[in-house]
Parts: structure tokens; C-alpha cells; sequence
């Protein structure tokens, strides 16, 4: 296995299914010159018919590809998740809805990968990890890599997927490296990143590092935790951190999005429903505080997920 | 223009259809065999008529909330939007989407909105996807004045002059948004003015005119397969009816007169088109009058399947949701 770096894998993989698929295109702003830093090359490869820098109307050009999509294509789109609000319609009234609605008439091949820059001064609107929002509307599957091989394995099979997708790519992974298995990786199937037998990590996209780290710390102190990294959201691998959680008797969620209703909220609250006897100890979610983010660095970083706070909850469900 | 005798009998028949659908629409309403809301086409039938006769099986539309006429100006299934509209199986969309979503993807619709505006971007992408993929096929959309003051219009406008899309937007001008008035919502003497700003043609028609709407399309399919981009057309017409079914409780005397809903009555487009059948001798009264009579014949038909077709049973509630399905949470 070759290592690579997240958002060369990112770049691969896009690459890899324009080449298989002469139906795949990408659209997005500033995408030729990969300003986000995934996309480079692919213009000189691919053309501008398939590689379209889009004017800045997200509603327009998120909803362009829906339609794309229905008609035979299989578009990707490049964001910016804090750019996704303007175009919430398009992702909610027609993109999650459109096929149920139909009664399955309508078939949306569509991916949407969007960047979650955060932790690095980018302030209120450029720092959203909106998730869990979209966990709650039925109608689109979501991917949350954590390194370069789920980068790469969970973007082939979105856009082979014949569903709307959504990756939440955390941008604090794009300069990581990693190895990076060559082939696509199912969706609903949690990856158990460390075995441990005191406790259960569930971290989730740049989490997943951190919760690593941390297990590392707390193995110097005997604590031997397990850390799964779920790799997608809907569908959620439940039962991989169900008997993660019977072996372990101990549950600690780590999730950058904010504490209310996050994706730790739903994975706790699973475990509480069906697993409520394996637990000896109460479920601990390690997520962002309900506050917007500060600019300044000296608050920004209070806000998120670390590897203190995971060991400090940890120590607690430990007592 | 030359429109083939064909092509004129069946705008006559096409707008019969909806109107008696309608007509039976309101009347089963009435009467409590359906929920929820419905909003009536009647008046308008010109618009969707004279533009989908225009099209080819293989082109593409998309429209709205007032959602009809849309399918059924296109040869969709009678007897499917009906029993759509009652909620049972054999509906369009499974008794899932209703009367405000009656979408038959058989016949090339991809989606009936209930937010205005929102299948303007999707129609776009259809014409986007024709474009990279090189094939044949124009996208129309249809939406009211109202959704022409929506963001999402202003930005598929634009995408599509720019990478100049086989779109052809169709802006069906009742001069109401429920009660707000034309003139109270849009900066403009016509939708259509805003064309220039897009770089595109823009195209003021009587809606009421089946034949001049099917004119103006057929200009506007041309250019789009010729590569030229995309087309507004106007076309002004009149809501006969309230906004929906239900809404008995405005009285339409506080935002527009008796007066003025008569004289667009007058103006009523099946009898516009039928007279000139009439005139120029491509049918007779009696034709005519046949073809009106079967369309209510149809009507009782599509009904009386509609109330015979069963409701979805508990298990299909999780049925549609996914192309590749995955376990339920």
C-alpha cells in the first residue's frame, strides 16, 4: 500500500471515475486551479465541458447538478459546507426528497463534497461541521472520512452510489498522510481504527486522530480503549459499535460538530436504547460547544474536540 | 407558423383534459374524497398546452405547486394523476407526492415543486446534462410570477445563458402570488423585461393563445438545439380560481374585482382555440362538442379508477426512499 496524502487521494479518486465514467463531472468555484486543494490537474485532463468553475450561486449550481443527475450523469460537486446554506432548498426540498416523493420515479446519482475548515481562524462563516442537520432529514447518505484511504474508497463508491451523497471532508485531514487501500470502501461499514477492552471511542472525521492520540496517552496509564471510526453516518455501522460497546462496557463519542443534536447525540442515544445493558458507566460526548466559532485563536480553540478533553471524559466513564 | 390540423385538434383535446380533470378536481374536493390542498389550472391551460405540444417525447419539463396541468399537457396518464391525487398505489408517485407533486417521469418530467422556484435549478442541470453529454434533448421549466422574485430563477438564468443551456424557462404569469398582485411584487412591467439582463431573449405572449404559445416554444426549441442557449417566455394569463382548494376563506373581492375575473373568462382559452378550429374549418361544432364530452367521459373514468385503486399499505411507508437501500436506523 502506497501512502498519500488526504487531498491527493481526494484527487485520485476523482480522477480515477472520470476516466471509468464518461458520465462523471465535477463543478465547483474556483475548481480549475484547485484552490481548496483537490482538484488540481483535473482541467488539464478532462476539459472544461467536465470540469466547470461555476459562478457563485450555490442554489443555482447545487440544484443544476440534481438535475444533471436525473437525466443520466453523475455529477460531483465541490463546496465549502459553510457555502451549503444558500443553497439548503436545493439540498433539502429536492436532492433528499426527490425520490420518495416520486415514489421512486426519480434517481439522483449526486455527490456533494463538501470542506469543513474549522480550527484554523477561518471565524462564524467559514468554519461550519453542519453534519448532523442533514443526519436528520432523511434522503441523503452521508461519508465522514477520516484519513486518506476513506477519502479516496468512500468518494469512488459515492459517485458509483445511484443515492445522493454528502462528504463531509474535514480540511484539518487535507495536508495528513496516510495509506490508502486502492479500492472503494463500502458504505456502513465502521472501521475499528485500535482494539482496546476497557472502553469505546467513536470519533468521528478529524476526531478519529484525536481520539487515536488520546487512546495512545491512556494506554501509558493501563487504559486500554477501542477507537472506531464509523466512516459514514447514514448508514451508520450501529452494530460494529454496539459490540464495541458490550465488550468494553464504556462509551465516549468525540465530534466536532456542535454538542446538541450532533452525531455523537444520535450514536449515544443508540447505545442507550440498545445497549443499555452493556453500559457500566455513563455515555460521554466530547463535542463542540454550543457557541459559534470566535475568531480569535484564544477562544477558537476552547471550542473543539482535543485530546485533553477525550482523556479527562474518558478518565471519568473510567472512575 | 404552419400548425399541422393534428397539432390544433390537439391542443383542443389536451386543454379538455385538464379542464374536466379540474372541474372534477374541485367537485371531489368538495365533497371530502381527498386531503389536503389542490391548486387549480383552469385558465391557464394554454401555457402548458402550447408549449409541451412543442416538444418532443425525449425533451424534458419540470414545474410547480400547480402541478396538473403539467403532465397532462405532456401525455401523462389520466387515470394515474387522479389516483395520485386520491394518495392510492397507482398513482404517479405511489400515493407518496400527491397533488401538488404529480410527476410522471414516463412522459419526462423530473419533478413538480411545492417551494416556487425550487425545479428552475434542477430543469437547468437537465439542460446542462444535454450539453456535456451531447445530447439532443431541450429542458423547459414552468413557474409563476411569483417564483420569478426567487433567488433560484435569477441564478439558473445566468448559468444557463452562460454555458448556454438548452433551457427554455417558461414563466406562467397569473399575476397573483395567492393574493399579492403582480404589480406589488415585481419591479418590472413584464417578467420577460428581465431577459436582457441574462442575455437571452425574452418573450411576452398571450397565454390565453394556445397556438401563439406554441409558436413562441417552437422559436425557443430551435435555438436551444442549435446551441444558441436558453429562453424566457412570458406567458400572461389568469387564475379562474382561487390559489387552492381550501382557501375558501379569502375573499378574492379584497384583492382583485368580480369585474376583472369576468373579463379573463371571457378570455378563456378553450374557447379562444375551439372558435378558431371552428372558423378555419379543422373541426366542426360538433367535433368540437365531442371532444369536450369524451374529455369528461375520461375524467368519470380516471375517478372511478382513482376510488377502485387501493391505499399503500404499512409496509410500503419505507419503500422509495433509496436507490440502494440501507437498513433503517
Amino acid at each position: 500500500m502506497a501512502e498519500k496524502i488526504f487531498a491527493e487521494a481526494i484527487n485520485e479518486a476523482i480522477a480515477e471515475e472520470m476516466r471509468r465514467d464518461q458520465n462523471v463531472f465535477i463543478m465547483g468555484e474556483d475548481i480549475r486551479l484547485s484552490v481548496y486543494g483537490a482538484t488540481a490537474n483535473l482541467y488539464n485532463e478532462f476539459g472544461d465541458e467536465r470540469v466547470l468553475d461555476t459562478p457563485l450561486s450555490e442554489n443555482g449550481f447545487f440544484g443544476a447538478a440534481i438535475g444533471a443527475s436525473l437525466v443520466g450523469m453523475r455529477p460531483i460537486v465541490e463546496t465549502v459546507t459553510s457555502f451549503m446554506w444558500v443553497a439548503m432548498d436545493q439540498l433539502i426540498s429536492q436532492a433528499a426528497k426527490m425520490r420518495y416523493m416520486f415514489g421512486g420515479q426519480a434517481t439522483l446519482p449526486v455527490v456533494y463534497r463538501a470542506s469543513m475548515m474549522y480550527g484554523s481562524g477561518s471565524a462564524a462563516h467559514h468554519s461550519d461541521r453542519p453534519y448532523p442537520m442533514f443526519m436528520n432529514m432523511p434522503g441523503i447518505k452521508i461519508a465522514v472520512p477520516a484519513n486518506p484511504s476513506d477519502a479516496k474508497g468512500l468518494l469512488k463508491t459515492a459517485v458509483r452510489d445511484d443515492d445522493p451523497v454528502i462528504i463531509f471532508e474535514d480540511a484539518n485531514l487535507y495536508g495528513t498522510r496516510g495509506e490508502v487501500v486502492e479500492e472503494e470502501i463500502p458504505f456502513g461499514k465502521a472501521q475499528i481504527v485500535k482494539e482496546g477492552t476497557d472502553c469505546t471511542i467513536v470519533g468521528i472525521a478529524g476526531s478519529v486522530n484525536l481520539s487515536l492520540s488520546a487512546a495512545k496517552e491512556l494506554e501509558k496509564e493501563g487504559i486500554s480503549a477501542e477507537v472506531i471510526n464509523p466512516r459514514t453516518l447514514v448508514p451508520l455501522d450501529k452494530e460494529t459499535i454496539l459490540n464495541s460497546v458490550e465488550k468494553t462496557g464504556r462509551l465516549i463519542v468525540v465530534d466536532p460538530a456542535h454538542k446538541v443534536c450532533s452525531a455523537a447525540s444520535e450514536i449515544s442515544s443508540i447505545v442507550a436504547e440498545e445497549g443499555f445493558w452493556f453500559l457500566q458507566s455513563p455515555i460521554m460526548k466530547v463535542a463542540s460547544e454550543q457557541v459559534h466559532i470566535p475568531y480569535t485563536p484564544s477562544l477558537e480553540k476552547l471550542v473543539y474536540p482535543n485530546i485533553e478533553k477525550i482523556i479527562t471524559a474518558t478518565k471519568k466513564v473510567m472512575e | 407558423m404552419e400548425i399541422t390540423n393534428d397539432i390544433q385538434k390537439l391542443m383542443l383535446q389536451r386543454m379538455w383534459t385538464i379542464r374536466t380533470f379540474e372541474e372534477k378536481v374541485m367537485e371531489v374536493h368538495e365533497a371530502g374524497e381527498f386531503v389536503g390542498a389542490a391548486h387549480p389550472y383552469i385558465g391557464e391551460e394554454a401555457v402548458a398546452v402550447g408549449v409541451c405540444l412543442a416538444l418532443k417525447d425525449t425533451d424534458y419539463i419540470a414545474g410547480n405547486h400547480r402541478s396538473h396541468g403539467h403532465p397532462l399537457a405532456k401525455g401523462g396518464s389520466i387515470k394515474k394523476a387522479m389516483a395520485e391525487i386520491y394518495g392510492k398505489v397507482d398513482g404517479y408517485c405511489n400515493g407518496k407526492g400527491g397533488s401538488m407533486h404529480l410527476a410522471d417521469f414516463s412522459v419526462g418530467i423530473l419533478g413538480e415543486s411545492g417551494i416556487v422556484a425550487s425545479s428552475v435549478p434542477v430543469a437547468t442541470g437537465a439542460g446542462l446534462a444535454a450539453k456535456i453529454g451531447k445530447k439532443d434533448f431541450v429542458s423547459v421549466v414552468f413557474f409563476g410570477d411569483g417564483a420569478s422574485n426567487q433567488g433560484a430563477c435569477h441564478e439558473s438564468m445566468n448559468l444557463a445563458s452562460i454555458w448556454k443551456l438548452p433551457v427554455i424557462f417558461v414563466c406562467e404569469n397569473n399575476q397573483f402570488a395567492i393574493t399579492t398582485s403582480y404589480q406589488n411584487s415585481v419591479a418590472v412591467d413584464n417578467v420577460s423585461d428581465r431577459a436582457p439582463a441574462y442575455n437571452m431573449p425574452g418573450i411576452l405572449v398571450d397565454g390565453q393563445n394556445a397556438e401563439a404559445m406554441y409558436e413562441a416554444t417552437t422559436e425557443a426549441v430551435k435555438r436551444a438545439r442549435n446551441g444558441e442557449g436558453p429562453t424566457l417566455i412570458e406567458g400572461l394569463t389568469y387564475r379562474f380560481e382561487e390559489h387552492s382548494l381550501g382557501l375558501g376563506r379569502v375573499r378574492r373581492g379584497e384583492y382583485r374585482t368580480e369585474e376583472e375575473i369576468d373579463k379573463w373568462r371571457e378570455r378563456d382559452p378553450i374557447l379562444i382555440h375551439k372558435k378558431k378550429l371552428i372558423d378555419r374549418g379543422v373541426l366542426s361544432e360538433e367535433e368540437c362538442d365531442e371532444i369536450e364530452k369524451n374529455s369528461y367521459a375520461e375524467t368519470e373514468d380516471a375517478v372511478e379508477f382513482a376510488r377502485n385503486s387501493s391505499f399503500p399499505e404499512p409496509e410500503d411507508l419505507f419503500e422509495d426512499m433509496w436507490a440502494n437501500p440501507i437498513p433503517k436506523p
